[in-house]
Protein backbone atom coordinates (compact mmCIF):
# COMPACT_ATOMS: atom_id res chain seq x y z
CA UNK A 1 0.00 0.00 0.00
CA UNK A 2 3.11 2.46 -0.15
CA UNK A 3 2.21 4.10 -3.15
CA UNK A 4 -1.04 5.72 -1.14
CA UNK A 5 1.64 7.38 0.36
CA UNK A 6 2.74 9.38 -2.14
CA UNK A 7 -0.01 10.70 -3.21
CA UNK A 8 -0.85 14.31 -2.86
CA UNK A 9 -3.41 15.57 -0.41
CA UNK A 10 -5.79 16.46 -3.09
CA UNK A 11 -5.92 13.33 -5.13
CA UNK A 12 -5.93 11.62 -1.06
CA UNK A 13 -9.17 13.62 -0.76
CA UNK A 14 -10.09 12.80 -3.78
CA UNK A 15 -9.70 9.19 -3.17
CA UNK A 16 -11.83 8.91 -0.74
CA UNK A 17 -14.26 11.10 -2.17
CA UNK A 18 -14.95 8.36 -4.85
CA UNK A 19 -13.85 4.91 -2.45
CA UNK A 20 -10.93 4.24 -4.05
CA UNK A 21 -9.93 3.56 -0.69
CA UNK A 22 -11.16 4.50 2.89
CA UNK A 23 -9.34 6.52 5.36
CA UNK A 24 -8.66 3.65 7.16
CA UNK A 25 -6.45 2.02 4.66
CA UNK A 26 -4.59 5.41 4.18
CA UNK A 27 -3.81 5.71 7.67
CA UNK A 28 -2.35 1.74 7.84
CA UNK A 29 -0.07 2.88 5.17
CA UNK A 30 1.25 6.07 6.95
CA UNK A 31 1.89 3.99 10.07
CA UNK A 32 3.73 0.88 8.49
CA UNK A 33 6.21 3.45 6.37
CA UNK A 34 6.40 5.75 9.74
CA UNK A 35 7.18 2.51 11.60
CA UNK A 36 9.62 1.55 9.02
CA UNK A 37 11.05 4.92 8.39
CA UNK A 38 11.19 6.59 11.77
CA UNK A 39 14.27 5.10 13.47
CA UNK A 40 16.45 6.44 10.27
CA UNK A 41 14.54 9.79 10.10
CA UNK A 42 13.30 10.87 13.40
CA UNK A 43 10.58 12.79 11.82
CA UNK A 44 8.31 11.59 14.94
CA UNK A 45 8.75 12.91 18.54
CA UNK A 46 5.38 10.99 19.37
CA UNK A 47 3.34 8.86 17.12
CA UNK A 48 -0.03 8.19 18.00
CA UNK A 49 -1.15 5.22 15.88
CA UNK A 50 -4.38 4.04 18.19
CA UNK A 51 -5.56 7.78 17.67
CA UNK A 52 -5.38 7.50 14.36
CA UNK A 53 -7.24 4.68 13.54
CA UNK A 54 -9.95 6.03 15.79
CA UNK A 55 -9.98 9.02 14.08
CA UNK A 56 -9.68 7.60 10.14
CA UNK A 57 -12.44 4.85 11.29
CA UNK A 58 -15.09 8.08 12.41
CA UNK A 59 -14.18 9.55 9.60
CA UNK A 60 -14.69 6.63 7.24
CA UNK A 61 -18.16 6.75 8.79
CA UNK A 62 -19.04 10.21 8.47
CA UNK A 63 -18.19 10.00 4.75
CA UNK A 64 -21.13 6.99 5.00
CA UNK A 65 -23.06 9.38 5.69
CA UNK A 66 -22.41 12.17 3.30
CA UNK A 67 -21.22 14.12 6.21
CA UNK A 68 -17.30 14.35 5.21
CA UNK A 69 -15.58 17.20 6.40
CA UNK A 70 -12.81 19.67 4.07
CA UNK A 71 -10.01 16.85 5.22
CA UNK A 72 -11.94 13.79 6.24
CA UNK A 73 -10.14 11.36 7.02
CA UNK A 74 -6.73 12.78 5.68
CA UNK A 75 -3.65 11.57 7.86
CA UNK A 76 -1.53 14.70 9.26
CA UNK A 77 1.48 14.84 11.12
CA UNK A 78 1.17 18.16 14.01
CA UNK A 79 4.36 19.94 14.79
CA UNK A 80 5.31 19.53 18.71
CA UNK A 81 4.59 23.27 19.33
CA UNK A 82 0.81 22.49 19.07
CA UNK A 83 -0.69 21.39 22.00
CA UNK A 84 -2.93 18.42 21.87
CA UNK A 85 -5.46 17.58 24.26
CA UNK A 86 -4.21 14.22 25.79
CA UNK A 87 -1.23 14.16 23.73
CA UNK A 88 2.27 14.94 25.06
CA UNK A 89 3.62 18.03 23.86
CA UNK A 90 7.05 19.64 24.80
CA UNK A 91 7.71 21.83 21.82
CA UNK A 92 11.23 19.37 21.90
CA UNK A 93 12.36 20.63 25.51
CA UNK A 94 13.23 18.81 28.73
CA UNK A 95 12.10 21.59 30.82
CA UNK A 96 8.05 21.17 29.41
CA UNK A 97 9.11 17.19 30.96
CA UNK A 98 5.89 15.05 29.89
CA UNK A 99 3.35 18.10 29.46
CA UNK A 100 0.28 16.95 28.55
CA UNK A 101 -2.23 19.26 27.54
CA UNK A 102 -6.03 19.05 28.74
CA UNK A 103 -6.88 21.64 25.76
CA UNK A 104 -6.09 21.65 21.94
CA UNK A 105 -4.71 24.52 20.46
CA UNK A 106 -7.26 26.50 17.64
CA UNK A 107 -5.37 25.56 14.80
CA UNK A 108 -5.19 22.00 15.03
CA UNK A 109 -9.16 22.00 16.48
CA UNK A 110 -9.34 23.50 12.61
CA UNK A 111 -7.96 20.38 11.25
CA UNK A 112 -10.06 17.96 13.30
CA UNK A 113 -13.05 19.50 12.95
CA UNK A 114 -12.92 18.89 9.04
CA UNK A 115 -12.03 15.23 9.40
CA UNK A 116 -8.53 15.58 9.69
CA UNK A 117 -6.38 12.43 10.99
CA UNK A 118 -3.57 12.67 13.47
CA UNK A 119 -0.51 10.16 13.40
CA UNK A 120 1.60 12.12 15.71
CA UNK A 121 3.82 14.76 16.86
CA UNK A 122 6.42 16.34 14.92
CA UNK A 123 10.25 16.82 15.59
CA UNK A 124 11.67 20.65 16.11
CA UNK A 125 14.14 22.65 17.12
CA UNK A 126 13.36 23.41 21.00
CA UNK A 127 11.39 25.53 21.09
CA UNK A 128 11.29 26.72 17.72
CA UNK A 129 14.86 28.37 18.11
CA UNK A 130 17.07 26.81 15.30
CA UNK A 131 17.27 26.45 11.22
CA UNK A 132 18.66 22.91 11.47
CA UNK A 133 16.65 21.08 13.98
CA UNK A 134 20.03 20.33 16.04
CA UNK A 135 18.25 21.97 19.17
CA UNK A 136 15.32 19.07 19.97
CA UNK A 137 15.80 17.25 23.07
CA UNK A 138 15.17 14.89 21.29
CA UNK A 139 17.97 14.46 18.80
CA UNK A 140 18.20 15.99 15.04
CA UNK A 141 16.01 15.14 12.44
CA UNK A 142 17.25 13.58 9.02
CA UNK A 143 16.67 15.20 5.47
CA UNK A 144 15.23 12.15 3.33
CA UNK A 145 17.61 14.01 0.49
CA UNK A 146 20.85 13.60 0.33
CA UNK A 147 24.14 15.16 -1.74
CA UNK A 148 25.05 13.07 -5.03
CA UNK A 149 28.70 12.83 -4.10
CA UNK A 150 28.07 9.01 -2.70
CA UNK A 151 29.63 10.30 0.85
CA UNK A 152 25.93 9.69 2.15
CA UNK A 153 26.53 12.70 4.81
CA UNK A 154 23.62 13.26 6.75
CA UNK A 155 21.75 16.61 6.11
CA UNK A 156 19.21 18.93 8.13
CA UNK A 157 15.74 19.21 6.84
CA UNK A 158 16.47 22.55 8.35
CA UNK A 159 14.54 23.78 10.97
CA UNK A 160 12.90 24.82 13.47
CA UNK A 161 9.85 22.45 11.53
CA UNK A 162 12.07 20.45 10.37
CA UNK A 163 9.98 17.32 11.70
CA UNK A 164 7.55 18.38 9.37
CA UNK A 165 9.19 19.23 6.74
CA UNK A 166 11.01 15.44 6.37
CA UNK A 167 7.78 13.57 7.18
CA UNK A 168 6.43 15.25 4.20
CA UNK A 169 9.28 14.60 2.28
CA UNK A 170 9.37 10.97 3.14
CA UNK A 171 5.45 10.56 2.65
CA UNK A 172 5.29 9.80 6.49
CA UNK A 173 2.44 12.35 6.15
CA UNK A 174 -0.11 13.56 3.68
CA UNK A 175 0.95 17.48 5.12
CA UNK A 176 1.76 18.51 8.48
CA UNK A 177 1.46 22.00 10.53
CA UNK A 178 4.70 24.03 10.67
CA UNK A 179 5.09 27.16 12.58
CA UNK A 180 7.43 30.55 11.35
CA UNK A 181 8.83 32.93 13.09
CA UNK A 182 11.91 34.02 11.35
CA UNK A 183 11.57 31.22 8.47
CA UNK A 184 10.96 28.22 10.22
CA UNK A 185 8.09 26.70 7.56
CA UNK A 186 9.89 28.21 4.61
CA UNK A 187 13.15 27.22 5.20
CA UNK A 188 12.74 23.75 5.56
CA UNK A 189 10.41 23.36 3.02
CA UNK A 190 13.01 24.79 0.45
CA UNK A 191 15.99 21.98 1.89
CA UNK A 192 13.06 19.41 1.42
CA UNK A 193 11.61 20.03 -1.80
CA UNK A 194 7.81 20.50 -0.03
CA UNK A 195 5.75 23.92 -0.13
CA UNK A 196 5.47 25.73 2.82
CA UNK A 197 3.40 28.69 3.23
CA UNK A 198 3.89 31.37 6.34
CA UNK A 199 0.57 33.03 5.97
CA UNK A 200 -0.06 37.14 7.21
CA UNK A 201 0.24 38.08 10.88
CA UNK A 202 -3.15 37.50 12.79
CA UNK A 203 -4.71 34.85 9.74
CA UNK A 204 -4.57 31.79 12.29
CA UNK A 205 -5.03 31.58 15.80
CA UNK A 206 -1.64 31.29 18.28
CA UNK A 207 -4.14 29.96 20.80
CA UNK A 208 -2.51 26.71 22.08
CA UNK A 209 0.59 27.48 20.23
CA UNK A 210 3.37 27.02 22.52
CA UNK A 211 5.09 30.66 22.29
CA UNK A 212 8.44 31.99 20.91
CA UNK A 213 8.00 35.36 19.95
CA UNK A 214 4.28 36.42 19.99
CA UNK A 215 4.69 39.02 17.71
CA UNK A 216 6.41 37.22 14.61
CA UNK A 217 4.85 33.40 15.48
CA UNK A 218 2.26 32.30 12.98
CA UNK A 219 1.10 28.92 12.25
CA UNK A 220 1.01 27.15 8.32
CA UNK A 221 1.40 24.23 6.56
CA UNK A 222 4.32 22.54 4.83
CA UNK A 223 2.67 20.27 1.93
CA UNK A 224 3.70 18.40 -1.19
CA UNK A 225 2.20 20.93 -3.60
CA UNK A 226 0.92 24.67 -4.23
CA UNK A 227 -2.12 22.98 -3.78
CA UNK A 228 -2.33 20.88 -1.23
CA UNK A 229 -0.74 23.94 0.91
CA UNK A 230 -3.77 26.18 0.25
CA UNK A 231 -6.08 23.02 1.09
CA UNK A 232 -4.57 23.34 4.57
CA UNK A 233 -3.38 26.97 5.53
CA UNK A 234 -7.30 27.76 4.59
CA UNK A 235 -8.62 24.89 7.45
CA UNK A 236 -5.69 26.50 10.03
CA UNK A 237 -6.70 29.52 9.49
CA UNK A 238 -9.78 31.38 11.32
CA UNK A 239 -10.78 34.66 13.76
CA UNK A 240 -10.36 33.45 17.01
CA UNK A 241 -11.54 35.24 20.24
CA UNK A 242 -8.79 33.22 22.39
CA UNK A 243 -6.05 34.97 20.67
CA UNK A 244 -6.14 39.03 20.50
CA UNK A 245 -4.14 39.27 17.57
CA UNK A 246 -6.30 37.13 15.49
CA UNK A 247 -7.78 39.21 13.04
CA UNK A 248 -11.70 39.49 12.42
CA UNK A 249 -11.55 38.57 9.04
CA UNK A 250 -12.96 35.74 5.98
CA UNK A 251 -10.92 33.22 5.40
CA UNK A 252 -10.68 32.94 1.13
CA UNK A 253 -11.21 30.02 -0.44
CA UNK A 254 -7.47 29.85 -1.81
CA UNK A 255 -7.84 26.40 -3.23
CA UNK A 256 -9.36 28.24 -6.60
CA UNK A 257 -6.05 30.76 -6.90
CA UNK A 258 -4.10 28.13 -7.64
CA UNK A 259 -5.28 27.63 -10.92
CA UNK A 260 -5.98 31.66 -11.70
CA UNK A 261 -3.72 33.50 -14.52
CA UNK A 262 -0.68 35.57 -13.30
CA UNK A 263 -0.93 37.80 -16.65
CA UNK A 264 -0.70 41.17 -16.00
CA UNK A 265 0.46 40.76 -12.66
CA UNK A 266 3.59 43.03 -11.44
CA UNK A 267 6.34 41.33 -9.58
CA UNK A 268 9.38 42.87 -8.02
CA UNK A 269 12.39 41.69 -7.54
CA UNK A 270 14.34 43.39 -4.73
CA UNK A 271 18.19 44.00 -5.68
CA UNK A 272 18.98 44.19 -1.90
CA UNK A 273 18.06 40.03 -1.84
CA UNK A 274 21.41 39.77 -4.32
CA UNK A 275 23.90 39.22 -1.22
CA UNK A 276 27.19 38.30 -1.09
CA UNK A 277 28.74 34.88 -1.05
CA UNK A 278 25.15 33.45 -2.38
CA UNK A 279 25.69 30.66 -4.76
CA UNK A 280 25.81 31.21 -8.44
CA UNK A 281 23.22 28.27 -8.88
CA UNK A 282 20.51 30.15 -6.57
CA UNK A 283 21.15 33.85 -8.72
CA UNK A 284 20.81 31.58 -11.87
CA UNK A 285 17.99 29.92 -10.30
CA UNK A 286 16.11 33.78 -9.44
CA UNK A 287 16.92 34.09 -12.83
CA UNK A 288 15.16 31.41 -14.24
CA UNK A 289 12.07 32.09 -11.75
CA UNK A 290 11.90 36.14 -13.31
CA UNK A 291 11.67 34.17 -16.88
CA UNK A 292 9.23 31.63 -15.81
CA UNK A 293 7.03 34.25 -14.79
CA UNK A 294 7.65 36.70 -17.38
CA UNK A 295 6.50 34.03 -20.00
CA UNK A 296 3.49 33.37 -17.85
CA UNK A 297 2.42 36.95 -19.16
CA UNK A 298 3.91 39.01 -15.29
CA UNK A 299 5.45 42.39 -15.67
CA UNK A 300 9.06 42.16 -14.00
CA UNK A 301 9.50 45.16 -12.17
CA UNK A 302 13.12 46.09 -10.20
CA UNK A 303 12.62 47.30 -6.84
CA UNK A 304 14.61 48.21 -3.70
CA UNK A 305 13.98 47.69 -0.11
CA UNK A 306 16.73 49.27 1.31
CA UNK A 307 16.58 48.11 4.89
CA UNK A 308 16.93 44.06 4.32
CA UNK A 309 19.88 43.95 5.63
CA UNK A 310 18.97 45.39 8.99
CA UNK A 311 16.42 43.02 9.20
CA UNK A 312 18.46 39.93 10.44
CA UNK A 313 19.88 42.04 13.52
CA UNK A 314 17.07 43.32 14.36
CA UNK A 315 15.04 40.31 14.58
CA UNK A 316 17.72 38.73 16.92
CA UNK A 317 17.13 42.13 18.91
CA UNK A 318 13.01 41.30 19.23
CA UNK A 319 12.54 37.83 18.74
CA UNK A 320 14.80 37.06 21.94
CA UNK A 321 13.62 40.02 23.98
CA UNK A 322 9.68 38.44 23.55
CA UNK A 323 11.36 35.09 24.26
CA UNK A 324 12.70 35.80 27.58
CA UNK A 325 9.56 37.34 28.40
CA UNK A 326 7.19 34.36 27.50
CA UNK A 327 9.89 31.82 28.48
CA UNK A 328 9.52 33.41 31.86
CA UNK A 329 6.75 31.23 32.52
CA UNK A 330 8.94 27.78 32.82
CA UNK A 331 9.65 27.78 36.43
CA UNK A 332 9.04 24.63 37.64
CA UNK A 333 6.31 25.10 39.45
CA UNK A 334 3.17 24.87 37.69
CA UNK A 335 4.39 21.93 35.30
CA UNK A 336 6.98 20.73 33.89
CA UNK A 337 10.23 19.02 35.01
CA UNK A 338 11.44 20.66 38.54
CA UNK A 339 14.73 20.42 39.65
CA UNK A 340 14.95 20.99 43.24
CA UNK A 341 17.34 23.55 44.63
CA UNK A 342 17.95 24.87 48.42
CA UNK A 343 15.61 27.40 48.20
CA UNK A 344 13.20 28.88 45.51
CA UNK A 345 15.91 31.16 43.25
CA UNK A 346 18.22 28.25 43.47
CA UNK A 347 15.36 25.93 42.32
CA UNK A 348 14.10 27.86 39.68
CA UNK A 349 17.98 28.67 38.06
CA UNK A 350 18.39 24.73 38.11
CA UNK A 351 15.11 24.06 36.39
CA UNK A 352 16.15 26.24 33.66
CA UNK A 353 19.37 25.59 33.59
CA UNK A 354 19.10 21.83 33.27
CA UNK A 355 15.51 21.98 30.96
CA UNK A 356 16.66 24.63 28.60
CA UNK A 357 19.15 23.30 25.94
CA UNK A 358 22.28 25.62 25.15
CA UNK A 359 20.57 28.19 22.09
CA UNK A 360 17.95 28.95 23.96
CA UNK A 361 19.71 29.49 26.86
CA UNK A 362 21.54 31.65 24.69
CA UNK A 363 18.96 33.69 23.39
CA UNK A 364 17.07 34.21 26.72
CA UNK A 365 20.40 35.86 27.97
CA UNK A 366 20.64 37.53 24.89
CA UNK A 367 17.04 38.83 25.44
CA UNK A 368 17.29 39.67 29.33
CA UNK A 369 20.48 41.39 27.85
CA UNK A 370 18.91 43.58 25.67
CA UNK A 371 15.84 44.46 27.40
CA UNK A 372 17.92 45.00 31.07
CA UNK A 373 18.25 48.61 32.65
CA UNK A 374 20.28 51.17 30.47
CA UNK A 375 20.47 49.24 27.42
CA UNK A 376 16.65 49.29 26.33
CA UNK A 377 16.59 52.45 24.20
CA UNK A 378 19.63 51.12 22.33
CA UNK A 379 18.78 47.70 21.75
CA UNK A 380 15.37 46.95 22.41
CA UNK A 381 13.60 50.29 21.23
CA UNK A 382 15.87 50.54 18.14
CA UNK A 383 15.31 47.82 16.86
CA UNK A 384 11.67 48.49 17.02
CA UNK A 385 11.64 51.42 15.12
CA UNK A 386 14.16 49.74 12.30
CA UNK A 387 11.50 47.15 12.02
CA UNK A 388 8.93 49.95 11.37
CA UNK A 389 11.43 51.43 8.35
CA UNK A 390 11.69 47.54 7.55
CA UNK A 391 7.61 47.67 6.64
CA UNK A 392 8.10 51.04 5.40
CA UNK A 393 10.24 49.63 2.52
CA UNK A 394 7.88 47.11 1.87
CA UNK A 395 4.51 49.37 2.25
CA UNK A 396 6.63 51.46 -0.77
CA UNK A 397 7.22 48.72 -2.66
CA UNK A 398 3.70 47.73 -2.54
CA UNK A 399 2.04 50.67 -4.14
CA UNK A 400 3.93 49.60 -7.43
CA UNK A 401 4.22 46.04 -7.62
CA UNK A 402 1.50 42.92 -6.50
CA UNK A 403 4.29 40.63 -5.06
CA UNK A 404 7.67 39.83 -4.72
CA UNK A 405 10.36 36.89 -5.69
CA UNK A 406 13.47 36.04 -4.12
CA UNK A 407 15.21 33.30 -3.21
CA UNK A 408 14.07 31.03 -0.47
CA UNK A 409 17.25 30.39 1.23
CA UNK A 410 20.92 31.37 0.92
CA UNK A 411 21.87 27.90 0.60
CA UNK A 412 20.65 24.14 -0.14
CA UNK A 413 20.31 22.15 3.00
CA UNK A 414 23.96 21.79 4.57
CA UNK A 415 25.24 18.68 6.56
CA UNK A 416 24.87 18.21 10.45
CA UNK A 417 27.99 19.82 12.29
CA UNK A 418 28.94 22.69 9.35
CA UNK A 419 27.01 25.61 11.01
CA UNK A 420 27.10 24.97 14.66
CA UNK A 421 29.66 25.93 15.51
CA UNK A 422 29.27 29.67 14.91
CA UNK A 423 25.20 31.33 16.35
CA UNK A 424 25.89 34.12 13.50
CA UNK A 425 26.50 31.90 10.69
CA UNK A 426 23.42 29.50 11.55
CA UNK A 427 21.22 32.91 11.79
CA UNK A 428 22.45 33.97 8.18
CA UNK A 429 19.59 30.89 7.01
CA UNK A 430 16.83 32.67 7.83
CA UNK A 431 18.46 35.93 5.90
CA UNK A 432 15.53 35.94 3.10
CA UNK A 433 12.21 35.05 5.25
CA UNK A 434 12.53 36.91 8.46
CA UNK A 435 11.81 40.30 6.83
CA UNK A 436 7.87 39.04 5.97
CA UNK A 437 7.79 38.10 9.64
CA UNK A 438 8.98 41.94 10.53
CA UNK A 439 6.04 43.08 8.58
CA UNK A 440 3.65 40.43 9.27
CA UNK A 441 3.80 39.41 5.21
CA UNK A 442 2.66 36.16 3.55
CA UNK A 443 4.91 34.17 2.26
CA UNK A 444 5.66 31.24 0.35
CA UNK A 445 8.63 28.83 -0.29
CA UNK A 446 8.03 26.38 -3.69
CA UNK A 447 10.94 23.73 -4.70
CA UNK A 448 12.26 25.16 -8.37
CA UNK A 449 15.04 23.64 -9.11
CA UNK A 450 17.67 20.55 -7.59
CA UNK A 451 21.41 21.77 -7.50
CA UNK A 452 24.62 20.37 -9.06
CA UNK A 453 24.70 18.42 -5.66
CA UNK A 454 21.51 17.07 -6.47
CA UNK A 455 19.78 18.59 -3.62
CA UNK A 456 16.44 21.13 -3.68
CA UNK A 457 16.08 24.78 -4.04
CA UNK A 458 13.33 27.22 -3.53
CA UNK A 459 11.94 30.51 -4.61
CA UNK A 460 10.05 32.65 -2.31
CA UNK A 461 6.97 34.93 -3.51
CA UNK A 462 6.09 37.28 -0.68
CA UNK A 463 2.46 39.27 -0.79
CA UNK A 464 1.31 41.86 0.71
CA UNK A 465 -0.80 41.94 3.76
CA UNK A 466 -3.91 39.65 3.59
CA UNK A 467 -2.96 38.59 -0.05
CA UNK A 468 -1.86 35.10 0.59
CA UNK A 469 -3.81 34.59 -2.87
CA UNK A 470 -1.17 36.40 -4.59
CA UNK A 471 1.41 33.93 -2.45
CA UNK A 472 -0.44 31.04 -3.96
CA UNK A 473 -1.37 32.06 -8.14
CA UNK A 474 2.62 33.04 -8.48
CA UNK A 475 3.80 29.75 -6.25
CA UNK A 476 1.75 28.01 -8.38
CA UNK A 477 2.77 29.38 -11.44
CA UNK A 478 6.42 28.81 -10.20
CA UNK A 479 5.40 25.19 -9.56
CA UNK A 480 3.55 24.61 -12.87
CA UNK A 481 6.86 26.26 -14.95
CA UNK A 482 9.78 24.26 -12.93
CA UNK A 483 7.84 20.87 -13.27
CA UNK A 484 9.34 20.10 -10.04
CA UNK A 485 9.10 16.21 -9.39
CA UNK A 486 12.26 14.91 -8.17
CA UNK A 487 11.92 12.99 -5.20
CA UNK A 488 14.70 12.13 -2.68
CA UNK A 489 16.43 7.94 -3.18
CA UNK A 490 14.81 5.80 -0.40
CA UNK A 491 17.77 5.25 1.61
CA UNK A 492 15.44 5.05 5.00
CA UNK B 1 30.49 45.74 22.88
CA UNK B 2 32.34 43.37 24.37
CA UNK B 3 30.25 40.89 27.05
CA UNK B 4 32.53 39.96 30.40
CA UNK B 5 32.45 36.90 33.01
CA UNK B 6 30.55 39.49 35.06
CA UNK B 7 27.98 40.50 32.12
CA UNK B 8 27.48 36.91 31.97
CA UNK B 9 26.58 36.08 35.19
CA UNK B 10 24.44 38.63 35.75
CA UNK B 11 22.45 38.20 33.02
CA UNK B 12 21.93 34.40 33.97
CA UNK B 13 21.11 35.11 37.19
CA UNK B 14 18.33 37.94 35.77
CA UNK B 15 17.12 34.70 33.47
CA UNK B 16 17.17 32.50 36.63
CA UNK B 17 19.22 30.45 34.61
CA UNK B 18 22.22 28.31 36.35
CA UNK B 19 25.35 28.64 34.61
CA UNK B 20 28.45 26.87 35.46
CA UNK B 21 32.03 29.02 35.94
CA UNK B 22 33.37 26.80 33.44
CA UNK B 23 30.52 27.90 30.49
CA UNK B 24 31.08 31.93 31.50
CA UNK B 25 34.32 32.14 29.05
CA UNK B 26 32.46 30.23 25.95
CA UNK B 27 29.15 32.05 26.72
CA UNK B 28 31.00 35.40 27.34
CA UNK B 29 32.55 35.22 24.04
CA UNK B 30 29.01 33.91 22.26
CA UNK B 31 27.22 36.41 23.41
CA UNK B 32 29.92 39.27 22.47
CA UNK B 33 29.74 37.87 18.80
CA UNK B 34 25.91 38.27 18.39
CA UNK B 35 25.69 41.60 20.00
CA UNK B 36 28.78 42.98 18.02
CA UNK B 37 27.00 41.66 14.73
CA UNK B 38 23.77 43.40 15.96
CA UNK B 39 25.35 46.75 16.32
CA UNK B 40 25.38 47.55 12.53
CA UNK B 41 21.77 48.60 13.55
CA UNK B 42 23.40 51.65 14.54
CA UNK B 43 23.89 52.57 11.03
CA UNK B 44 20.23 53.05 10.73
CA UNK B 45 18.92 56.86 10.86
CA UNK B 46 15.88 56.59 13.18
CA UNK B 47 15.53 59.90 13.89
CA UNK B 48 11.63 60.43 13.85
CA UNK B 49 10.91 57.25 13.79
CA UNK B 50 8.02 56.09 15.58
CA UNK B 51 8.83 52.41 17.00
CA UNK B 52 6.63 49.48 16.24
CA UNK B 53 4.81 47.88 18.67
CA UNK B 54 1.97 46.17 16.49
CA UNK B 55 2.17 43.99 13.60
CA UNK B 56 -1.59 44.47 13.51
CA UNK B 57 -3.06 47.79 12.94
CA UNK B 58 -6.04 46.93 14.31
CA UNK B 59 -7.18 47.83 17.75
CA UNK B 60 -7.31 45.70 20.59
CA UNK B 61 -11.06 43.68 20.74
CA UNK B 62 -12.77 44.41 24.10
CA UNK B 63 -14.95 42.04 25.74
CA UNK B 64 -17.54 41.98 28.55
CA UNK B 65 -15.61 41.35 31.67
CA UNK B 66 -17.62 38.34 32.53
CA UNK B 67 -16.57 35.06 33.52
CA UNK B 68 -16.15 32.26 30.71
CA UNK B 69 -14.36 29.29 32.14
CA UNK B 70 -13.45 27.75 34.90
CA UNK B 71 -14.14 25.01 37.59
CA UNK B 72 -11.03 23.23 36.29
CA UNK B 73 -8.70 22.23 39.12
CA UNK B 74 -7.89 19.06 37.90
CA UNK B 75 -7.28 20.17 34.27
CA UNK B 76 -4.91 22.48 36.06
CA UNK B 77 -2.96 20.77 37.93
CA UNK B 78 -2.98 17.90 35.67
CA UNK B 79 0.74 18.42 34.85
CA UNK B 80 1.78 19.87 38.33
CA UNK B 81 5.14 18.55 39.33
CA UNK B 82 3.70 18.72 43.15
CA UNK B 83 -0.05 19.17 44.32
CA UNK B 84 -2.14 18.42 47.36
CA UNK B 85 -5.31 19.30 48.12
CA UNK B 86 -6.37 21.11 45.05
CA UNK B 87 -3.11 23.41 45.06
CA UNK B 88 0.39 23.38 43.62
CA UNK B 89 3.17 22.39 46.16
CA UNK B 90 6.05 25.20 45.93
CA UNK B 91 9.47 26.34 47.45
CA UNK B 92 9.15 27.69 50.74
CA UNK B 93 9.48 31.90 49.30
CA UNK B 94 8.86 33.21 52.94
CA UNK B 95 11.19 32.60 55.65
Amino acid sequence: MTELTQLTLAAALDGLEKKSFSSRELTEAFIGLIESANPQLNAYVVQTPEKALEMAEASDTRRAKGAAGKLDGAPLGIKDLYCTKGVRTTACSSILGAFTPTYESTVTQNLWNQGAVMLGKLNMDEFAMGSSNETSAFGSVANPWRRNDGANATLTPGGSSGGSASAVAADLCLGATASDTGGSIRQPAAFTGTVGIKPTYGRASRYGMVAFASSLDQAGPIAKSVEDAAILLEVMCSHDEKDSTSLPVETPDWRTDVSKPISGMKIGIPKEYRIDGMPEEIEALWSQGVEWLKAEGAEIVDVSLPHTKYALPAYYIVAPAEASSNLARYDGMRYGARVNGDDLTATYQGTRGEGFGAEVQRRLMIGTYVLSSGYYDAYYLRAQKVRTKILQDFQNVFTEVDALLTPATPSAAFAYGERSDDPVAMYLNDVFTVTANLAGLPGISVPAALDGQGLPLGLQVIGKALDEAACFKVGAAIERAAGFSARPDKWW
Amino acid sequence: MSVTRDDVKKVARLSRIAVDDSRLDDLAGELSGILNWIEQLNEVDIDGVEPMTSVVAARLPMRDDEVTDGDKVDDVLANAPKSEDGFFVVPRSVE
